[in-house]
C-alpha cells in the first residue's frame, strides 16, 4: 500500500509508530454509534481498518469483565462508543457505562496496561464524521503504543 | 370529494392498487398491514417502477436497490397482496366500498408458476443482441425476447415479449421452449381477463420522463454524447450496461468536462411546470461521477436551484464545496464538434454576455410528465385530468381523486420525489382505509403454512454462510470469493456461499434451499447493517423451520468496504474477522420466543395544528379513538393565520369546516389549552398526563402522533421589530385583509431567505417562495398600481407551484436575484425605507423606496417539541427537527414503534405537504391500533434463578423499573430471586452489566455470546501474510 492511500484513511505510516497492525475493538450501542459508523459508511468517510466493531443494544449493557477480557487477551485498544448523555435510548444506560468506565479506568494499571488503551466516547446517530474522525484517533493512540503486553500472535 | 359518508354498509375488504413502483409498493404494504387484501396491477413484466434504474438516491447518497430491495421482497412474499404483474386495468364500475374492475393480463407466454427465472432461455435468446432497446437500461443496450426486466425483479420469472420473438414473427426458433427444465414457456397461451371485487383503488402509475427529441435543438438523439438523466444513470449504476463506468457513447472515453442541463421539458410554455426533483438528481449526478473519478469537471447550467427537501441544503453546499459548477442560464443550443464528437453549449450569461464553452458530455435534465397510459387510465376510472395532464387533487385533499373511492399517490398528480412519493401513500392507503376499515380481515387468504419449528436445542451448530457482493458496492473492495472460502474453515460451518445481492428474492430462495440441503441450523448473512436488513432475512428462516432468531449478520459494507475503499486487502482481511465474529455468535444462538402484548387501540395526537387535525380525522375514520391535545385555547395553528392560498379559495372557511369537522367527531376528544406533561410507554402501551386548565388527566393509548408544528423565525436584521414599515410573511397575511391599506402602498418589497440558508440554517424554509408569488399576486390583485418586488435567490416555485410564479411575472411583480453572500441593506429616512442591493443583470447597484419591506423569515423548530422529543427519546436531525426513521422509505416512522411524525414538526412544508403526511401517519397508526396484539421484541432480560442470589443490584440500576425482588420458600430456606417483567424490559441489558454473578442476561446478547464475538475478533490470522506485508 502506498503512503498516499493510507494517508487517506488518516493514519501516516511513519517509523515512529510502534505498533503499525493493531487490533481496536469499538464496543458501539445500537441506536447512535453503530448508526454513526453506518453513517459513516454511507458517507464513505475513510478510517484505519484495525478497528472491529461489536454490537450491543446500549453501552449500558457491557459488563466491565467485557472490556478487561478483551485488554488481557491481546486487545491493542478498546473504545466504547454510546449516545450523548441525555440522548440514550434506555435514558440513562450510557450515564452507568460512565461510572463503569471509572472503575475500569482504575483497574488498568493493576493489569499493567497504560491508560489510552482505553476510551469512552459519545457519538450521535447523526455524526459519522464524528465516528470516523474518532476511529482515527484512537487508532492512532494505540498505534503510538507498544503492542498490548497481553498479545499472542 | 371527501369520504366523509364513503362507507355505507358492508365494504369489501379489499383494494386495487395501479402501479408497482415505490408508491405503489408503500399504499400496497401499508393497506395488507391492515389487514385489507390487495390486488397491485403493474403493466409492466416486475414491480419497481423507477426505482431500480437509479444508482443513488439523494441526499443520503444511499445505494438505490440497496433501500428498494428489501421492500420489493417484503411486497413479492406479502400473504395479503396479490401480485398481478404485466396487466391493465380495463374497465372499473361500481361506488365506493363496492367496485368492480376487470384487469387484462396480457399473455406473457411463460408460466408464472412453473418459471423459477434460472435464465436459461434469456441466455440463450437468438434475439439477445438484436432484440429491442432495453427499458431498464434505458435503450443504451438491446435485451432479449425471453427476458427478465432486472436481477433484482419481483416477480422473478421470464416474459416473452411476443413483438420481437422470432418465433412469433418467423415462426421457427422455440430454443427458450427446448432449454426450459421447468416447463414453463407456453406459446399458446392468451391474454386473460380477470374480475376484482374491491372496496377501493389507489392509482400510483407514475410518470414518464420528457422525450428530449422534442428539444431538438439540443441535439438529443442526432449527437452521441448528449444522453438523458436516466440513461447517465445506468452509466453510474454498477448494475448497469457499463458495470459502473461513465463513458461517452461515441468513443467509450471517460468524459472529463461534464454538462448538466437543467429544465428539459420542465417550466417552458407547453409545460409549464418544475419537476421538482431534477436540481437534486443533477447534483447527484454531478457528484456520484465526481466520485467516479475525481478529475471530472462537472457543470449545472441551471435557471434556479431548487434544493428544497430534508437535508437537500446541506448536499447542495457540498456538491458546491467539492467543486461541481452551477452556472445559471438556461443555454440556448448545443452544436457538435466534428471529430472529437465534443458539444459545444452556447449560453447568456446573467450579465447578457454570450458565451460559449465545450464539453466532452453532456446530460439532459429531462422532467417528468404523466405517463403515456395516464389518459386512457383517467377515464377508466372516471377521474379528473388537471391542466397538466397529471391526476387532479386538491389542497386539503391530496391523495383524493375527483372519484369518490378512487385515491391517487406520488407523481401521478404532481412531481415529485421518492420520500414525498412514500408519504403519499400511506396517506392514500390511510384514506382508502377510512373506507375499508369495517372490512378488515375479511378478505385475506388463509394463512400461509409455516413448516413446524425444528428442535436444534442441543443439536450440534451446521452453519451457513451467506456473502453479499452488493454490487460493487462490496465486491468492489472487498474479495468476496476470498472470504466465503475462509467462511468454510471456521467451525461449525457447512456451507458457504456468495451472492450479487443477497437481499434479493433469488438470493432468498437460495438461502432456503440451502437451509434444507446442508440441515443448516444456524444462518449468517455478511451483508449490509443489520439496522435495515436483520428483519427481512429473519423472517426468511421460518420458512424452512428456523426459529427466526438464529441468525446473524456481519455488516462488511457499512463498516468495512464503504470505510476502507482504499484498502482492498485489509478490507479483505477484516471482512473476514467479521465473518468469523458472527459466525462465534451464531454458534451460540438460541431460538427465541416473541411475547405478545394487547394493544390499547386509540392514538394520542400532539399539536392540533392543520396537521395534528388531519392525522385526528384520519384515524378517526379508521374507527379508532384519538386524543387532541392543542396548546392553545383554540384548535389550527399556524393555519389560523393565513387569509389566502394558491390554488385554493378561502383557506378561512376551509380551516373552519376542518375544526368543526374535529370537533363534531365523537372519535376524537379534544384537549386545548393543554399540553403533554409527561408520556411514556411503548407501542401499543403509552401512558400519558394531559396538564389543561381543568387540571389533569391521564391517558392510555396505543399510539402517539408528534405533530408540534413549527414557528416564524423573528429575524434580527432588516429593521425588523424596529421600523413599523417592515413585516413578515406571515404578518403580511394580516395586512392583506385590510385592503384600503394595500391600496395605499406604492411599493412593497419582499426579501426572501431571511435567516434560512444560512450558516445558522442551512436548511430551505420551503414555503417562502411559493408564500412571497401568492402574496404579491394578492397585492396586485387588490391594488394593480402597487409596484412589488421579491428580492431572492432562487424561486422556488416547485412543482405546479411554477405557473404563480410566472403569473406573478405576468403581473408585473419584478423578481431581483442578489448573491447569497450579497444581501440586501435597508434603510429608513423620512419615514420611509430604501432597499439596496447590486442589481446581477445591471450589474450595478439599485436602491428601491418601500413603504413596506416584508421578510419571508425562516421557519424554526418549535421550542416546545423539545420536551415531546426527551419524554419520547426521539432523535433530531442536525437542522433541528425531528428526524424520521429513514429519508425516503418510512418518512413518518420513528426509529421508536408506535411514534409518528407530521407536518412542520418533521420539516418546513406548505399545507397541501402537510395534510398527505399526517394523512400517512393515519394508514401507519392503523396498522398498530387495529392488532388486538402485537409481539413484543424478543431480546429482552432473562433471570437465571440458581445464579442469582437476590442481591437486587440490577433492580435499581433497570431504567425502565421492570425488575422486582422476589422471595420464595426452597429447601426449608427463603431463597430471594428476582423477576422480570417482560411487557416493560427493553432489553437494554443494563441488569446484565451490573450483576456480580450472570443471574440475569439479555437474550441474543448473554455474556456467553459476547464473549465468543470479543473472543473471535481478537484471534489474529496469522496466514494473512500477503496482507502483513503490505503494511
Amino acid at each position: 500500500m502506498s503512503e498516499s492511500t493510507v494517508c487517506q484513511a488518516g493514519v501516516e505510516q511513519d517509523a515512529m509508530v510502534q505498533n503499525p497492525d493493531p487490533l481496536v475493538l469499538a464496543f458501539c450501542c445500537n441506536w447512535c454509534a453503530y448508526t454513526a459508523a453506518d453513517l459513516a459508511g454511507t458517507s464513505r468517510l475513510q478510517y484505519p481498518p484495525f478497528v472491529r466493531i461489536v454490537r450491543f443494544m446500549c453501552t449500558g449493557m457491557i459488563h466491565p469483565n467485557l472490556i478487561i477480557d478483551a485488554l488481557t487477551k491481546g486487545a491493542d485498544g478498546v473504545i466504547v462508543c454510546g449516545c450523548h448523555p441525555g440522548d440514550c435510548h434506555y435514558i440513562e444506560g450510557n450515564v452507568r457505562m460512565k461510572s463503569r468506565a471509572e472503575a475500569i479506568e482504575l483497574m488498568l494499571e493493576d493489569f499493567g496496561l497504560e491508560p489510552e488503551r482505553f476510551r469512552l466516547e459519545w457519538v450521535g446517530a447523526s455524526e459519522g464524521v464524528k465516528f470516523a474522525h474518532v476511529m482515527r484517533d484512537m487508532t492512532r493512540q494505540i498505534q503510538d503504543l507498544p503492542p498490548s503486553p497481553y498479545r499472542t500472535d | 370529494m371527501g369520504t366523509d359518508n364513503a362507507a355505507k354498509g358492508n365494504p369489501i375488504g379489499a383494494a386495487l392498487v395501479v402501479g408497482g413502483g415505490v408508491g405503489g409498493m408503500q399504499a400496497a404494504l401499508d393497506l395488507a398491514e391492515n389487514g385489507i387484501m390487495v390486488y397491485l396491477v403493474e403493466s409492466r413484466p416486475s414491480i419497481g417502477g423507477v426505482m431500480p434504474q437509479l444508482d443513488k438516491t439523494f441526499p443520503t447518497g444511499d445505494c438505490s436497490m440497496c433501500t428498494l430491495a428489501p421492500r420489493l421482497v417484503e411486497v413479492g412474499r406479502h400473504p395479503n397482496i396479490e401480485l398481478i404483474s404485466y396487466a391493465e386495468v380495463k374497465s372499473f364500475a361500481g361506488e365506493p366500498g363496492k367496485f368492480k374492475a376487470i384487469v387484462r393480463k396480457k399473455a406473457r407466454y411463460v408460466d408464472e408458476k412453473k418459471c423459477v427465472g434460472c435464465g436459461d432461455c434469456w441466455g440463450k435468446c437468438p434475439q439477445k443482441k438484436h432484440g429491442p432497446p432495453s427499458e431498464f437500461d434505458a435503450g443504451l443496450v438491446r435485451r432479449s425476447a425471453i427476458y427478465r426486466p432486472y436481477p433484482q425483479a419481483i416477480p422473478n420469472i421470464a416474459t416473452l415479449d411476443r413483438e420481437s420473438c422470432l418465433y412469433f414473427q418467423t415462426g421457427k426458433c422455440r430454443i427458450c421452449e427446448k432449454l426450459c427444465k421447468a416447463k414453463a414457456i407456453d406459446f399458446d397461451m392468451k391474454d386473460e381477463e380477470i374480475t376484482l371485487d374491491v372496496g377501493a383503488a389507489i392509482l400510483a402509475p407514475g410518470y414518464e420522463i420528457f422525450d428530449a427529441r422534442e428539444r431538438q435543438e439540443l441535439g438529443y438523439g442526432r449527437f452521441p454524447n448528449v444522453v438523458t438523466a436516466l440513461e447517465f444513470e445506468r452509466f453510474l449504476s454498477p448494475s448497469g450496461p457499463t458495470g459502473g463506468e461513465v463513458v461517452r457513447p461515441s468513443d467509450g472515453e471517460h468524459p472529463k468536462k461534464l454538462a448538466y442541463i437543467q429544465c428539459v421539458g420542465s417550466r417552458d410554455e407547453e409545460r409549464n411546470y418544475c419537476s421538482s426533483v431534477c436540481c437534486m438528481y443533477a447534483t447527484k449526478g454531478a457528484l456520484v461521477a465526481k466520485e467516479h473519478d475525481p478529475d471530472l469537471h462537472a457543470t449545472i447550467f441551471y435557471i434556479d436551484i431548487r434544493a428544497f427537501g430534508k437535508s437537500f441544503g446541506i448536499y447542495y453546499e457540498r456538491a458546491r464545496r467539492l467543486g461541481v459548477r452551477y452556472v445559471r442560464c438556461r443555454p440556448s443550443s448545443i452544436k457538435q464538434v466534428p471529430g472529437t464528437k465534443n458539444l459545444k453549449i452556447r449560453y447568456f450569461a446573467e450579465n447578457g454576455d454570450i458565451l460559449s464553452e465545450e464539453f466532452d458530455m453532456v446530460v439532459l435534465s429531462v422532467g417528468l410528465r404523466p405517463p403515456k397510459d395516464a389518459g386512457r387510465l383517467m377515464e377508466v376510472f372516471g377521474v379528473d385530468s388537471n391542466e397538466y395532464g397529471f391526476c387532479a387533487v386538491s389542497v386539503f385533499s391530496p391523495v383524493e381523486s375527483s372519484r369518490e373511492g378512487v385515491f391517487v399517490c406520488g407523481t401521478f398528480s404532481e412531481p415529485r420525489d421518492i420520500s414525498e412519493t412514500v408519504t403519499q401513500a400511506s396517506g392514500a392507503a390511510s384514506k382508502a382505509l377510512g373506507i375499508l376499515s369495517e372490512a378488515r380481515n375479511t378478505r385475506l387468504p388463509a394463512p400461509r403454512e409455516i413448516p413446524p419449528e425444528l428442535d436444534v436445542k442441543g443439536a450440534a451448530p451446521r452453519v451457513g454462510v451467506f456473502v453479499c457482493h452488493c454490487g460493487t458496492n462490496i465486491a468492489g473492495v472487498v474479495n468476496v470469493p476470498e472470504v466465503v472460502e475462509y467462511a468454510q474453515g471456521l467451525s461449525d460451518v457447512v456451507h458457504a456461499e456468495n451472492f450479487a445481492y443477497a437481499c434479493s428474492n433469488d438470493a432468498m430462495e437460495a438461502i432456503k434451499s440451502s437451509i434444507q440441503e446442508h440441515g443448516l441450523n444456524r444462518v449468517v448473512v455478511a451483508s449490509c447493517t443489520p439496522r435495515t436488513h436483520e428483519n427481512l432475512f429473519r423472517k426468511t428462516l421460518p420458512e424452512r423451520g428456523l426459529n427466526p432468531f438464529l441468525f446473524e449478520m456481519a455488516n462488511i459494507r457499512d463498516q468495512c468496504s464503504w470505510v476502507h475503499k482504499e484498502e482492498p486487502l485489509l478490507a479483505t482481511r477484516k471482512a473476514k474477522d467479521l465473518v468469523r465474529m458472527a459466525v462465534a455468535k451464531a454458534r451460540l444462538l438460541e431460538p427465541l420466543e416473541r411475547q405478545s402484548i394487547e394493544v390499547t387501540g386509540n392514538a394520542l395526537v400532539i399539536g392540533g395544528g392543520v396537521s395534528g387535525m388531519a392525522a385526528s380525522l384520519a384515524i378517526a375514520a379508521q374507527g379508532f379513538d384519538v386524543h387532541l391535545v392543542e396548546k392553545e385555547p383554540l384548535l389550527g395553528g399556524n393555519f389560523r393565520r393565513v387569509s389566502s392560498l394558491l390554488g385554493a379559495d378561502d383557506p378561512r372557511s376551509k380551516l373552519k369546516d376542518m375544526v368543526e369537522k374535529v370537533h363534531r367527531n365523537d372519535r376524537i376528544s379534544v384537549y386545548t389549552g393543554s399540553f403533554v406533561s409527561s408520556l411514556d410507554g411503548f407501542v401499543g402501551n403509552f401512558k400519558s398526563t394531559i396538564t389543561g386548565p381543568n387540571g389533569q388527566r391521564e391517558l392510555s393509548h396505543g399510539a402517539v402522533v408528534v405533530a408540534t408544528g413549527a414557528v416564524e423565525h423573528s429575524p434580527k436584521q432588516y429593521l425588523y421589530g424596529e421600523s413599523g414599515l417592515v413585516a413578515t410573511q406571515l404578518e403580511l397575511e394580516a395586512i392583506l385583509e385590510d385592503e384600503q391599506r394595500v391600496r395605499g402602498l406604492k411599493s412593497v418589497v419582499m426579501i426572501q431567505c431571511v435567516g434560512s440558508r444560512t450558516k445558522d440554517r442551512p436548511y430551505c424554509s420551503r414555503m417562502c417562495c411559493a408564500v412571497a408569488v401568492k402574496n404579491a399576486l394578492r397585492i396586485k390583485e387588490i391594488s394593480p398600481v402597487t409596484e412589488v418586488f421579491v428580492l431572492y435567490q432562487d424561486m422556488r416555485t416547485y412543482g405546479f407551484k411554477e405557473a404563480y410564479y410566472k403569473k406573478a411575472r405576468e403581473k408585473g411583480v419584478i423578481f431581483l436575484r442578489y448573491e447569497q453572500e450579497e444581501e440586501p441593506s435597508v434603510v429608513v429616512g423620512n419615514g420611509a425605507l430604501s432597499v439596496s442591493m447590486r442589481d446581477l443583470v445591471l450589474d450595478m447597484p439599485v436602491s428601491i423606496p418601500a413603504d413596506l419591506l416584508v421578510l419571508s423569515a425562516a421557519i424554526d423548530p418549535r421550542p416546545e417539541s423539545k420536551a415531546v422529543m426527551e419524554m419520547l427519546k426521539l432523535p433530531i436531525a442536525p437542522d433541528g427537527f425531528f428526524l424520521e426513521a429513514h429519508l425516503k422509505m418510512r418518512p413518518v416512522d420513528f426509529a421508536v414503534d408506535g411514534v409518528f411524525v407530521c407536518g412542520l414538526a418533521h420539516l418546513p412544508k406548505l399545507a397541501q405537504s402537510c395534510i398527505a403526511q399526517a394523512e400517512a401517519v393515519g394508514a401507519r397508526v392503523g396498522a398498530i391500533l387495529s392488532r388486538k396484539r402485537i409481539a413484543l421484541d424478543a431480546n429482552i432480560s432473562q433471570v437465571v434463578d440458581e445464579n442469582c442470589d437476590g442481591c437486587a443490584f440490577c433492580v435499581d440500576t433497570c431504567p425502565f423499573k421492570a425488575i422486582h425482588v422476589l422471595e420464595y420458600k426452597f429447601k426449608g430456606g427463603i431463597k430471594k430471586t428476582v423477576e422480570t417483567n417482560e411487557a416493560v424490559c427493553k432489553g437494554c441489558g443494563n441488569c446484565q452489566a451490573t450483576c456480580p454473578k450472570k443471574g440475569i442476561y439479555v437474550k441474543g446478547f448473554t455474556m456467553d455470546q459476547l464473549n465468543a464475538v470479543i473472543e473471535a475478533a481478537l484471534v489474529r490470522e496469522t496466514a494473512d501474510v500477503q496482507t502483513r506485508a503490505t503494511l
